[in-house]
């Protein structure tokens, strides 16, 4: 069995208003030195196999085919051991 | 001859009435509603993919929905030529099924918009907007996410093919950033296919198709689609 994370993002020519948004709230906070924020979502679950090849390819397609749009999210993953 | 048009239902579509309703009862043709979980088209000559929230947006517009198993049948239908139009959460399943290209993103305000828009009818060569006489309608939107976004290449070939069907305006016609409701590329409301018999728009025309209502500007793409179809 594995854990996955996988970490999607918008990819950086999308506008995000949504961490503008955040931001502003930040700002009104007093939080001056922060920028550039971008909200993306984290996803986690299980695979169920030994073989960490399996899970590493089960984790992309299953992202490539539905976590992700590629028109505007790139993603990021990684896979540990788990009882 | 009376066209049959087929309502998909999803978990969370809430226009699929309306889209019933002008169907049905207004434009007195054939309706009927198709579960997301069935495959048969029951022999629909037109499918509408209503507006909504269809699997409450998780994950993202219509990312999920586009997975149902009357979406087999539907692009199935679509790739073969078939009349699909997809309005709002329509459209974003049409786009995430790969369909139509390109994205809606949330509103550039991060607000939720529902209010009348103007639409420029910026090509009258599909079969919702050959016969609308008019080149500027008023129809409502209400969407968080319609802040359509593609590449360049994309924008280009959409604009080369003449696929951008409506553009948000101001009330003489004029496409400016003033009557951008959402920030999306290019002020646009709607796009079709190149094949041209799938039409998505943000735009709600079956919200603007009762007189009682106070606004008729959407039973014209009804109506263009009619004579379409049936001449």
């Amino acid at each position: 069995m594995y854990k996955a994370t996988v970490i999607v993002k918008k990819r950086a020519k999308i506008l995000d208003p949504q961490g503008k948004a955040v931001e502003q709230g930040a700002k009104l906070l007093g939080f001056n030195d922060i920028s550039k924020t971008r909200i993306g979502k984290y996803i986690e679950f299980f695979v169920n196999t030994t073989d960490f090849e399996t899970a590493k390819n089960e984790v992309i397609a299953y992202s490539e085919k539905l976590l992700v749009n590629p028109n505007m999210e790139d993603f990021e993953y990684s896979l540990e051991k788990a009882e | 001859m009376k066209l049959k048009f087929g309502v998909v239902v999803f978990p969370g579509s809430n226009c699929d009435h309306d889209a019933y309703y002008v169907t049905k009862k207004l434009l007195d043709q054939e309706s009927e509603f198709l579960w997301h979980k069935e495959k048969d088209l029951k022999n629909s000559d037109v499918i509408i993919l209503p507006g909504g929230f269809s699997y409450g947006d998780y994950l993202r517009t219509g990312a999920i929905a586009r997975f149902s198993p009357i979406m087999e049948s539907v692009i199935k239908f679509a790739n073969s030529g078939g009349i699909v139009l997809g309005i709002c959460n329509g459209f974003q399943i049409l786009l995430e099924a790969g369909l139509l290209p390109g994205v809606l993103l949330k509103n550039e305000s991060t607000k939720f918009i529902c209010k009348d828009v103007f639409l420029k009818i910026q090509s009258k060569n599909t079969s919702f907007t050959a016969f609308v006489e008019k080149d500027v309608l008023q129809i409502s939107i209400a969407h968080g996410d319609g802040n359509y976004f593609a590449d360049e290449k994309t924008l280009a070939e959409l604009k080369n093919n003449d696929q951008i069907v409506f553009q948000y305006c101001n009330r003489k016609g004029d496409v400016d950033s003033e009557s951008n409701p959402n920030g999306s590329l290019m002020n646009i409301a709607g796009i079709t296919n190149k094949e041209r018999n799938i039409l998505g728009m943000m735009p709600h025309p079956e919200r603007c198709s009762d007189k009682i209502l106070g606004n008729t500007d959407g039973i014209e793409l009804f109506n263009s689609l009619i004579k379409y179809l049936t001449n």
